[in-house]
């Protein structure tokens, strides 16, 4: 299925890849108030590496990632629960969304979260799942 | 009090550390903490036992009504210093039984559990609590009777003691909450003080037959007795101490808390009084007939077990006095002889009592210790056996109790005569029998149990004034609730429950000469002992393996179609009954569409019928995709960008997922006839149906007002957010968010498992069915569990087997007719028909030995 030598797609691949990782985040860290948010972002991010997966093969794409998928899981579950418990310590109930706004030099202020890191843990369990699949899918494939 | 649960614990979990740094002496320093606790409870006995009792209150979660609140009262004391007190020298002793042994802090960490659970039992005072002490006893007690988990006898006695006592929790958990709803609390204090008069509660016989099955199921009383010989599969130091004073006095403990409330009525004293009975019978006629010294003990704590219910069941101020003097004499001797006869094993290799003798001069302090335990046991003067004899003795015939149970009574004490005589008498005396190995006398650190506990008993024996006022009779008082005015004494002058001792007592001893010869024509009772409950047990199992894999072919049967069937069915079903004779359908034809929702729709619905018609996989993956893009036009259409992004992306990946797979799928092929097509496209169609009516409903009936007005309005001062949904997935419905990406990440790990771990043999062989639970070798052909498979396999060769044997028949009849014809007309010899019969005989035959062997696999 993996042609080598399609130059369009490879050179393409290059430049979209960061491109589309970009825009995940993006959709990330916006989703609070536009349309976006962790799953999303983590299928935009899947998307990403599914081109580079179709373009390279999956040693190169294992290779990109660094993190075996399967820990990309275990990241996001692991992220999902600490969301859990600030609340606790502060003797609130589970899961209670706590803010600590950060002002930054300009005017602006970026407001850290229990949700953003609950959402970042959603983002890297979607991520994970599905590059788990693609990944072993492809590997027997090319086996 | 809670703490001396937790602590030990506490300590349990940290065992594998301090065994990395203390190695052998890890169970000694591990028995501080049980010796310490029962410092710490002996020092209540003062208050205890001048009729104080001690709470500690603890809220555990208030919510349920269920807290740790815990209680020492006259019979928890007793429980607690038995627990406590016998619990310190199995550890010591078994660190030195196990020394070396690899699996020696498995085994400590599940033994201090298992002593922390009986503790927190006994302590309290919750019922749900009391509940779940009672499981985790279940299970820590499991994984003691498994311990050598290599051996599968173990691994089938610990299944079976924990199928048994978990399946009586069960039954038990019901009746406490049946319990908790009469006496209108989840306290036992509560319950008690309150005016509720429970035996006249409408509920009163359901819960006591709950209740009971859990009692009766962890204190192996008839018929549930035959898990507690089993369980002598466990190394010694858990029978000693799962046996004597733990596990199986935890279903007598329970009844002996719920006599106050529950305890005294008809019902009560027929049921206890006449199970106590057949237990002990069967306990005493089956222990004389073992010659195992494990087995002779196991069998004779079921006969105590029956004595302590069957007291219970007396209901009578004697009876109780009776019955707290039994438990602690039973606790310290039972406890002091499976630790002797551990000894008796570990030295000389072997627990067969006709296979020892005369071992009084290699092993003189276990002989001595063997001989005064048996005493008690036996109820011989001036051990403490003897004081709860006589009471035992007295109660009964001052009970409210027929003579056939007083007859059984008498019977089973003098079968404990003999099985005392015979775990005192046989080992340690007679003609020496030579071992395989070189005796001698077991080192301190075992011997230091035994030694104690027999002390313990011939004091208490010889004080029993003390020992009754400080320890039996508060317990007594407990259990009665109320004040009992008594105290215990050694001699009691020469009355019937005297001269009936001294008639058992004589009884038993010359039984106990002829024991060789009386065990020999026990034999003949042997088919009804195999026809026992424990049959019926092997047979329940089978039945239940029967059952789910019939159920299993029915439900699980790996058709996707099938599954989808089943579900879709199912949801049409229940909701369509609850849509048709609920609410009512308004057909509002009166919509303004545009014309590009329209064409959007003439879309989606084409598409949806060009992936049912297509003919080549490719394309309707592409069908597929484009109705999943017609409905995420909707979605956006529609004003949910979220949900139409989503849509698009999760399209995206599914084709790409699709046809990653697609190259490993088989050719494209229908494997369904047009009938079974045509019932698929009904159920579709049915589903289709469905969801349209369930829609326009929802669009017309609004039974709650909707939710989305708050969510709206909150969004932003709430939780900062302007994206609903996101705020919905994040914040106000983030646990169901947290589950659901757990489930999505034990999916990609299960895809991960089905394609990288490829099955190494053909699935469907199911040769492990029953295997777990049915005994190796004693089970008759007839009890193996043979698999659905199997046993249509097993049929058919029958029938072919049946078929060649009437061919052959007819063959032979044939060929004798054309011999005799012959012989008529030739008169010549007859053609050798009956070696052909032979052998197409011995055909069929080898066909039944391979039937044969098969079942025996």
């Amino acid at each position: 299925m993996m042609k080598p030598g399609t130059l369009i797609l490879h050179v393409a691949t290059r430049f979209l890849v960061p491109l589309q990782l970009l825009f995940s985040i993006f959709l990330l860290l916006r989703g609070h108030n536009e349309p976006g948010g962790g799953f999303i972002a983590g299928l935009v991010a899947s998307g990403a590496f599914a081109l580079y997966l179709f373009t390279f093969g999956a040693v190169m794409t294992r290779d990109l990632l660094r993190i075996d998928p399967r820990n990309l899981i275990g990241i996001g579950l692991f992220l999902g629960m600490i969301s859990i418990f600030p609340a606790w310590f502060q003797g609130e109930a589970f899961l209670t969304s706590q803010w600590w706004p950060v002002a930054l030099p300009g005017g602006n202020e970026i407001k850290l979260s229990t949700p953003l890191i609950f959402d970042i843990g959603v983002y890297f369990t979607v991520f994970g799942s599905v590059m788990l699949m693609l990944v072993a899918l492809t590997e027997t494939e090319e086996r | 009090m809670q703490l001396s649960v937790l602590v030990i614990y506490l300590l349990a979990a940290l065992t594998p550390w301090l065994y990395s740094k203390h190695q052998a002496r890890t169970a000694n320093i591990l028995a501080l903490l049980p010796a310490g606790l029962t410092l710490w409870f002996a020092s209540h006995i003062p208050l205890i036992a001048s009729g104080g009792i001690l709470v500690h209150e603890y809220a555990w979660i208030p919510g349920l009504d269920i807290s740790l609140t815990m209680v020492l009262d006259g019979l928890s004391l007793m429980f607690a210093l038995l627990i406590c007190g016998i619990g310190t020298f199995i550890l010591i002793y078994a660190g030195s039984y196990l020394q070396g042994h690899k699996d020696l802090p498995r085994f400590l960490v599940v033994l201090l559990s298992f002593m922390a659970s009986m503790l927190g039992l006994v302590l309290a005072d919750n019922l749900i609590t009391l509940f779940v002490f009672w499981e985790l006893t279940s299970i820590t007690s499991y994984m003691l009777i498994g311990f050598k988990h290599e051996s599968a006898e173990a691994r089938k006695a610990a299944l079976q003691g924990l199928i048994v006592t978990v399946g009586g929790g069960l039954a038990l958990l019901a009746g406490l909450i049946m319990l908790a709803g009469a006496g209108g609390s989840y306290s036992l204090q509560e319950i008690f003080n309150s005016s509720e008069v429970l035996s006249e509660h409408p509920l009163y016989v359901g819960m006591m037959i709950c209740l009971l099955l859990g009692a009766f199921t962890k204190s192996a009383q008839f018929p549930f007795h035959f898990w507690l010989p089993n369980a002598m599969a466990a190394p010694t130091p858990v029978s000693a101490y799962l046996h004597s004073a733990t596990m199986v006095k935890a279903g007598i403990y329970l009844m002996a808390r719920l006599y106050p409330e529950l305890g005294g009525t008809d019902f009560w004293i027929n049921t206890l009084t006449s199970f106590g009975a057949l237990t002990m019978l069967t306990g005493a006629f089956m222990a004389i007939r073992s010659t195992d010294l494990k087995k002779l003990l196991a069998y004779s704590t079921v006969m105590a077990l029956g004595t302590l219910t069957l007291l219970l069941g007396l209901s009578t101020e004697l009876a109780m006095m009776a019955f707290a003097a039994y438990l602690l004499a039973h606790s310290l001797y039972k406890g002091a002889l499976f630790m002797l006869a551990g000894i008796v094993d570990h030295e000389t290799g072997t627990r067969d009592v006709t296979q020892l003798g005369g071992l009084r001069k290699l092993m003189p302090v276990t002989a001595i210790c063997t001989l005064i335990a048996a005493f008690s046991l036996a109820g011989l003067p001036p051990m403490f056996g003897f004081v709860a004899k006589e009471l035992l003795l007295e109660s009964l015939l001052a009970g409210p109790v027929g003579l056939l149970i007083i007859l059984m009574v008498i019977t089973s004490a003098i079968f404990v005569v003999i099985v005392a005589a015979v775990i005192a008498l046989r080992p340690f005396f007679g003609r020496f029998v030579p071992q395989a190995r070189t005796i001698h006398e077991a080192p301190k650190l075992m011997l230091a149990g035994p030694v104690v506990l027999t002390a313990l008993s011939l004091f208490a024996g010889l004080l029993p004034g003390l020992t009754g006022q400080f320890i039996t009779l508060p317990a007594s008082m407990a259990v009665a609730g109320q004040p009992i005015d008594g105290y215990l004494s050694l001699w009691h002058g020469i009355n019937l429950p005297l001269l009936l001792s001294i008639v058992s007592l004589a009884a038993g001893y010359a039984l106990f000469r002829k024991w060789d010869t009386l065990r020999d024509s026990l034999r003949i009772l042997n088919p009804i002992i195999e026809r026992g409950p424990e049959a019926g047990y092997f047979r329940f199992m089978q039945g239940i393996v029967l059952v789910s894999e019939w159920q299993t072919r029915l439900l699980q049967n790996g058709s996707m179609r099938n599954y989808l069937r089943t579900i879709i069915l199912t949801l049409v079903g229940v909701t369509g009954y609850a849509l048709l004779w609920r609410y009512q359908v308004h057909w509002n034809w009166d919509v303004s569409v545009y014309l590009h929702e329209i064409v959007l729709v003439l879309i989606l619905v084409s598409a949806a019928a060009a992936v049912c018609i297509t003919g080549s996989r490719l394309g309707a993956v592409a069908t597929m995709g484009a109705v999943g893009f017609s409905v995420a036009l909707i979605f956006i259409l529609f004003s949910a960008p979220d949900l139409g992004i989503t849509q698009i992306l999760v399209e995206t990946l599914t084709v790409i997922l699709l046809v990653l797979v697609l190259f490993r799928l088989p050719g494209f092929s229908s494997t369904s006839t047009p009938a079974e097509r045509g019932r698929d496209a009904f159920v579709a169609i049915l589903t289709g149906t469905l969801m349209t009516l369930l829609i326009m409903i929802t669009i017309d009936v609004q039974i709650f007002p909707s939710i989305s007005d708050y969510m709206i309005e909150n969004s932003q001062p709430l939780a900062y957010g302007r994206n609903i949904v996101n705020v919905i997935l994040v914040d106000y419905r983030a646990l169901d968010t947290l589950g659901e990406i757990f489930v999505l990440a034990l999916a990609a790990l299960g895809v991960y498992a089905m394609i990288k771990f490829r099955p190494e043999t053909e699935p469907g062989g199911n040769h492990y069915a029953g295997t777990l639970i049915l005994p190796p070798k004693q089970v008759p052909e007839k009890h193996i569990v043979l698999s659905l498979d199997e046993r249509k396999q097993l049929r058919e060769e029958k029938k072919k087997a049946d078929r060649l044997k009437a061919e052959a028949k007819a063959a032979a009849e044939k060929a004798e007719a054309e011999a005799n014809e012959l012989r008529v007309q030739t008169s010549e010899e007859a053609p050798p028909a009956s070696t052909d019969e032979s052998n197409l005989d011995k055909g069929t035959d080898s066909a039944s030995d391979d039937q044969a062997n098969k079942g025996g696999q």
